[in-house]
């Protein structure tokens, strides 16, 4: 119900009912501009902010970022699991490969200096910190099936959105379809191999935890805040992701990351090449 | 085609003999597999990794999943029940029988690309497998986006208590036969593995065979 003043019944008062709107705070929305967010993490200089912006579970989000832009990604509840999937925005045909991602590191567990390889053999980022230590490579988002089996819908309307569907929208949204969603990373839930291959799942991750990506190529990023895949409670249960990021460098030859192994070392030349003969170096 | 071998013979099921190929070392290949069929791969001479993608034959939109594949079966490694899931969480086909007994499908198929950085840029001119998957997949209207993590057939990569994994030296034989049953059907890709710079082919690529079989009373 509305009051006389604020009557919808008229186009100037439905006009005014909607511009009565603007100003509400939520939990999870958007910070425009970016730098006026009001917790910017210490160290980070606020003008350089390009995105701030707080994604519920259950909920996703996208952003086109520049090269050399560092992604900020906090489970602020102890209880977010951030599904990432990564593009080269200048030619979204190159994209995050997630096999090359764990065989070409010899290492199938995430952490600091761990690349994310695109399949044309280029990081599209570095993942430069973590507090959390409880990611995975291995096991993808959840599927609307499988989320119909667990919790009885999977819907990206429904009550309990399977990773996937959110994907497929935020993909939609850069005009990429069903054959551009490849298998892709999470964050602050992860899982284990076992000695005969079991999987097992770990986390909750600590409230507050942190991941910081520092974006090596222009990259659209795509971003579900989903349960795992592999968790185990009955219920579906997601806390909010803060999602932040702001105007840097790439990684350069004389950071110890970019010769830290050599098959990291090449990756970054790759990297380099590319971005050199197109303009972006 | 060359003669059977005498080993996997006996390990082919029993049916109809729809196609049976020999894919050379290096070569790619491809058919659609209809529902209830079944489709063995042999591992002639030994210790050739075989990689294959899935895709519905209908809507090559839903493919193989390597996230959903293992997340459903609990277990990183495939082998006889194995049931291969599609990117919507449905079975595409199942692994009915397996003389090897595990498989791997985390490590992704090899590319001039990738070997870059696993051996380094002398490398990036030798064939490799997504050059497979590229040209044979083009035969069905599949391009690049096309291309996801795939099937690693006779191919062994242990993941290690830290997380350490590589490919390592092979634990299949000359003759092996794995058979996979079509639950949809389904469009099967597959390369045999070009790479020489790793233990999966023993350094040296041999030659497969394929055999797709209607099983006895589906006729």
């Amino acid at each position: 119900m509305t009051s006389a003043a604020t009557s919808t019944a008229t186009t100037e008062g439905a006009r005014a009912h909607a511009r009565s709107q603007a100003g509400t705070v939520v939990d999870a929305m958007p910070v425009l501009p970016a730098r006026s967010y009001e917790k910017v993490p210490a160290g980070v200089d606020p003008e350089l902010l390009i995105w701030a912006e707080t994604v519920a579970g259950g909920g996703y989000t996208s952003k086109v970022i520049s090269r050399g832009s560092t992604i900020r990604l906090t489970d602020r509840g102890g209880d977010a699991c951030a599904h990432l999937l990564l593009y080269n925005a200048d030619q979204p045909w190159e994209r995050l490969n997630m096999a090359d991602t764990v065989k070409v590191p010899w290492q199938a567990y995430l952490g600091v200096g761990h690349p994310l390889l695109s399949d044309q053999a280029r990081v599209l980022a570095s993942i430069v910190q973590d507090t959390s230590g409880t990611h995975d490579a291995l096991c993808g988002t959840s599927s609307r099936a499988r989320n119909e089996q667990r919790y009885g819908d999977g819907s990206a309307h429904g009550r309990s959105p399977a990773g996937r569907e959110l994907l497929l929208l935020a993909a939609a949204k850069h005009s990429l379809g069903p054959r551009d969603i490849p298998p892709g990373v999470s964050f602050f839930k992860g899982s284990r191999v076992a000695p005969d291959g079991a999987l097992e799942p770990t986390g909750p991750a600590v409230p507050g935890a942190f991941v910081e990506l520092r974006a090596e190529l222009p990259l659209v990023v795509l971003i579900a805040n989903v349960p795992h895949p592999l968790d185990p409670r009955e219920d579906y249960q997601c806390t909010t992701l803060e999602v932040l990021a702001w105007r840097g460098e790439p990684t350069r030859p004389e950071d110890p990351l970019w010769s830290s192994t050599p098959e990291l070392e090449r990756a970054f030349l790759n990297t380099y090449d590319y971005a050199d003969a197109r303009g972006l170096a | 085609m060359a003669s059977p071998d005498p080993v996997s013979e006996g390990t082919l099921p029993p049916g109809s003999v729809i196609v049976d190929d020999v894919v050379p070392p290096r070569a790619p290949w491809s058919a659609v597999i209809e529902a209830g069929r079944l489709l063995s791969i042999v591992d002639l001479e030994g210790n050739q990794a075989v990689d294959t993608l899935l895709y519905d034959a209908h809507d090559t939109s839903e493919r193989y999943s390597v996230p959903d594949t293992i997340v459903a079966q609990g277990n990183v490694y495939l082998g006889e029940g194995s049931v291969l899931m599609s990117s919507a969480g449905r079975p595409l086909m199942t692994i009915v029988a397996d003389g090897c007994g595990r498989h791997d499908t985390v490590a992704g198929a090899c590319s001039k690309e990738s070997n870059t950085l696993r051996y380094g840029h002398h490398t990036k001119h030798q064939h490799a497998c997504a050059e497979n998957f590229l040209i044979e997949g083009a035969k069905w209207g599949l391009g690049k986006r096309d291309l996801v993590s795939n099937i690693n057939f006779y191919m062994n990569v242990p993941v290690g208590q830290d997380g350490t994994l590589g490919v390592v030296d092979g634990i299949s034989r000359p003759g092996l036969t794995v058979t996979l049953r079509a639950e949809r059907d389904t469009l099967v890709l597959i390369s045999n593995c070009p790479q020489i710079n790793n233990p999966c082919n023993g350094f040296d690529p041999t030659p497969i065979r394929v055999v797709i079989t209607a099983p006895v009373g589906s006729e």
